[in-house]
């Protein structure tokens, strides 16, 4: 079984001379960096935030962060990572205003070792979204992630959406790596339990945990 | 190794960050335990499902629209000059 490839978007090798150009204000080196990296800006908002108006908002508000603050940037780190901690800090905000009555934060207390371990086994079939069109897989893929607490569904979405390696994302969430690490399992694993049910074998049962490797049932979701 | 450990290891086996002696003592374990072989094979469908589903694209247009407000947010911020720290 192979291992997963990172995505990464557009060549990074002159991200620094961008940088450099743009903090002497020449706005047009700016545009690039903002051309380059506005996607993923609003896909990582769009997770955290699941609302494309404020996502859009958050695109803004961490672009025009970043200009401002740009005179203040190390360059001991990559743009980019600093432009992803800005967006997550300005997504979360944007959360914690819609919902002052839920703590949202990336500290989260992990609650115990046994919550995200699997309990539906059934395999799925082998090109499970096919059986969808792509519309109705958008919003299968979306509804199963917006169940994900939100510290959770940040670090999936750095770490298996957008590439940013372990390192990176501890670096943009000021998490350390291993709690990185335990985040990524458990919103992993917990997604993997969700999708199954749109994309379980048909007739291959419910799984019934560790212990059991009959899959004779006939669930049928 | 135990599924327990199995599943302590799955994301740096799927990371590929894995050593070769826990790397072979995984596979082996996969290649007799079904339902390890299935929990890591799904999350791994998982990955790949998001990472290609394309979800939350920003569109042409939004994007054009998005970047003149930005730059032009930019433009503004200028002319004041720098904020008082």
């Amino acid at each position: 079984m192979g291992t997963i490839q990172n995505k990464l978007e557009g060549p990074v090798t002159d991200e620094l001379t961008l940088v450099q150009a743009a903090k002497k204000g020449d706005d047009s080196a700016f545009e690039e960096l903002v051309r380059r990296y506005d996607r993923n800006v609003f896909r990582i908002a769009q997770h955290i935030t699941q609302n494309r108006e404020d996502a859009e908002d958050v695109v803004q508000e961490a672009f025009l962060k970043a200009y401002s603050n740009l005179a203040k940037f190390q360059e001991q780190s990559k743009f980019y990572t600093w432009l992803v901690r800005i967006a997550v800090n300005e997504a979360l905000m944007k959360l914690r205003r819609k919902k002052p009555e839920r703590t949202v934060s990336l500290d989260e207390d992990i609650k115990t070792e046994d919550d995200s371990l699997p309990r539906e086994i059934a395999d799925w079939s082998p090109n499970p979204e096919q059986q969808y069109t792509q519309a109705e897989l958008r919003e299968i893929l979306s509804k199963t992630i917006q169940g994900l607490p939100p510290g959770f569904r940040t670090v999936f979405v750095l770490r298996d959406v957008e590439g940013l390696s372990t390192e990176e994302t501890a670096a943009a969430l000021e998490l350390s790596v291993p709690a990185v690490k335990s985040r990524l399992l458990r919103a992993r694993l917990q997604l993997r339990e969700r999708l199954g049910r749109f994309f379980q074998k048909r007739g291959s049962g419910n799984g019934d945990g560790k212990g059991g490797d009959d899959h004779s049932g006939d669930g049928d979701q | 190794m135990k599924c327990s450990e199995f599943l302590h290891e799955l994301t740096n086996y799927l990371d590929g960050v894995l050593d070769q002696t826990t790397k072979v003592e995984l596979e082996n374990h996969l290649s007799w335990c079904h339902n390890c072989y299935v929990v890591c094979d799904t999350t791994k469908k998982t990955i790949e499902i998001y990472r290609d589903s394309q979800l939350y694209e920003l569109p042409d247009d939004l994007r054009t629209r998005l970047r003149a407000a930005i730059m032009a947010k930019c433009q503004q911020h200028k002319k004041r000059g720098p904020e008082p720290t």
